[in-house]
């Protein structure tokens, strides 16, 4: 195990947020189709209440801090507001769509030491990415960005979600992104809107598609291994958690609401009325969701995937429990094995069968 | 060579850094090529007292050597190879002259 592996099992023993999100703002010069989130300002916190928050993370002993948003340049204030993070020593990465970074603004994020700026590209060719941002000229923008950040010897990852409106574009994205060399994220992972609009959902991709990437060497790091069937479950399974939301991270809203991870829409607090500690340790929600081992898990704890899974709780909560399936995840886990899930063999067992023609015994 | 005869050397904990204690133990990123470092408790206390103004002979003998009852030469030893690892990497700064810029700080 690598080193930093260590630190996060050391991190989830002491019950230290090693990790955290947050949102600056939910306000975007974007409209990206499948974004589950809405763009109004709705109170988001102020620069002095998220320097106080920085301040309680370090204290809480938080390393790796993720600024994202909406978009995180929205805010006039953005770049104090990482200065004040590189101050109190966090590791920082911010997740943008670089439409506002030039020159200036790419070198002040290599001054202050930020660690990875991350930044979503949904297609290689400018009318695709475009029609998927809604905001003309965005793929010039954020490629011309990408080249400012490099230029300033920045590490620089290109992010991308895999949908049906860009999936014949993977292949070249990925080129995209070699080029410009930087490194390159997948994401096949479309989630409900925040107010709990599934509509976005038919973005998702089929499952052939998920089929392909699984097969992709270069994608998955070695398809053999990434798709051999799952190894027996064991008691170590059992005994532990699929994720580290609400063990070692955690999600702050710009209006300050904390949850155990941003895609775990669990309310457990708020930093404005409460210390983050207070949240993190005391909270009834975050320390049920920190109780949940794979043992208490409704159905996924009698899966074959459940040592493998990459099961999400928060959208296992999204679809209706924090303890039961995320169906999103048994595909993955079919998809990648051929072996379908506990939740799949129980759902087509509870579909009913009924013969195509019905004879009836005549009446005596 | 007489010890008499050299000059101090100064550390100072670079800003290019994240790092955070976490169980007692050191953990710190240098910004400019990712390298994670864990360090001990003796190590720890070389870190924080890399003020940039207190030479490092002095650290050892006033931090190390008292704190961890360890004498002088090893103390002094192995302090300078991890200053020495650890400047490599950009993550300490080192100078026969106090560095009085620096704008470090750690929790």
């Amino acid at each position: 195990m690598s080193l930093l592996g260590e630190m996060n099992l050391k991190a989830e023993a002491l019950g230290i947020p090693l990790n955290v999100h947050i949102d600056v703002t939910y306000r975007c010069n974007e409209r990206c189709v499948h974004c589950y989130l809405d763009h109004d300002d709705k109170g988001e916190m102020s620069t002095q209440e998220i320097k106080d928050i920085l301040n309680q993370l370090a204290e809480a002993g938080v390393f790796f801090l993720v600024f994202s948003g909406g978009e995180v340049f929205m805010r006039r204030d953005f770049l104090e507001l990482v200065e004040y993070a590189r101050k109190l020593l966090f590791n920082v990465k911010v997740k943008t769509n670089g439409v506002m970074i030039h020159e200036a603004e790419a070198q002040r994020l290599r001054e202050l030491g930020v660690e990875q700026v991350q930044l979503s590209v949904y297609s290689h060719r400018p009318e695709i990415h475009d029609a998927i941002t809604k905001l003309p000229g965005s793929f010039k923008r954020t490629v011309d960005s990408i080249k400012f950040l490099k230029s300033q010897g920045l590490k620089v990852a290109l992010s991308n979600v895999l949908m049906t409106v860009n999936q014949q574009d993977e292949r070249g994205t990925r080129a995209l992104a070699r080029q410009l060399g930087v490194s390159y994220t997948l994401d096949p992972t479309v989630t409900p809107k925040i107010d709990g609009d599934t509509s976005i959902l038919n973005l998702r991709v089929d499952a052939e598609n998920l089929d392909e990437l699984f097969a992709d060497d270069e994608l998955v790091g070695g398809s053999e291994e990434y798709c051999r069937p799952p190894a027996p479950v064991d008691e170590d399974v059992m005994e532990g958690y699929s994720c580290s939301a609400g063990h070692s991270s955690c999600y702050i809203s710009p209006y300050g609401d904390v949850f155990p991870c941003v895609q775990f829409p669990l309310p457990t607090g708020n930093v404005r009325r409460q210390k983050f500690t207070d949240i993190w340790y005391q909270s009834p929600q975050m320390n049920e969701v920190r109780s949940i081992k794979v043992k208490d898990l409704t159905v996924c704890s009698s899966c074959s995937h459940a040592g493998s899974c990459t099961r999400c709780p928060g959208l296992a909560y999204m679809e209706g429990s924090m303890r039961g399936p995320s169906s999103t995840d048994c595909h993955k886990s079919y998809h990648r094995t051929g072996i379908p899930s506990a939740n799949m063999l129980r759902k087509a067992a509870m579909t009913p069968t009924r013969p195509l023609v019905q004879i009836l015994p005549a009446m005596a | 060579m007489n010890e008499g005869l050299m000059a101090e050397t100064y550390i100072a904990r670079s800003t290019a850094i994240a790092a955070r204690v976490l169980g007692g133990e050191m953990m710190i990123m240098s910004a400019a090529d990712s390298t994670f470092f864990t360090l001990n408790e003796v190590a720890t206390v070389i870190w924080q007292a890399a003020d940039g103004r207190t030479p490092l002979s002095e650290i050892v003998e006033r931090r190390i050597c008292e704190e961890f009852e360890i004498t002088p030469d090893v103390a002094q030893h192995d302090a300078e190879e991890f200053v020495n690892e650890l400047s490599q990497h950009g993550i300490l700064l080192v100078s026969d002259q106090p560095i009085l810029d620096s704008k470090a700080g750690t929790r």
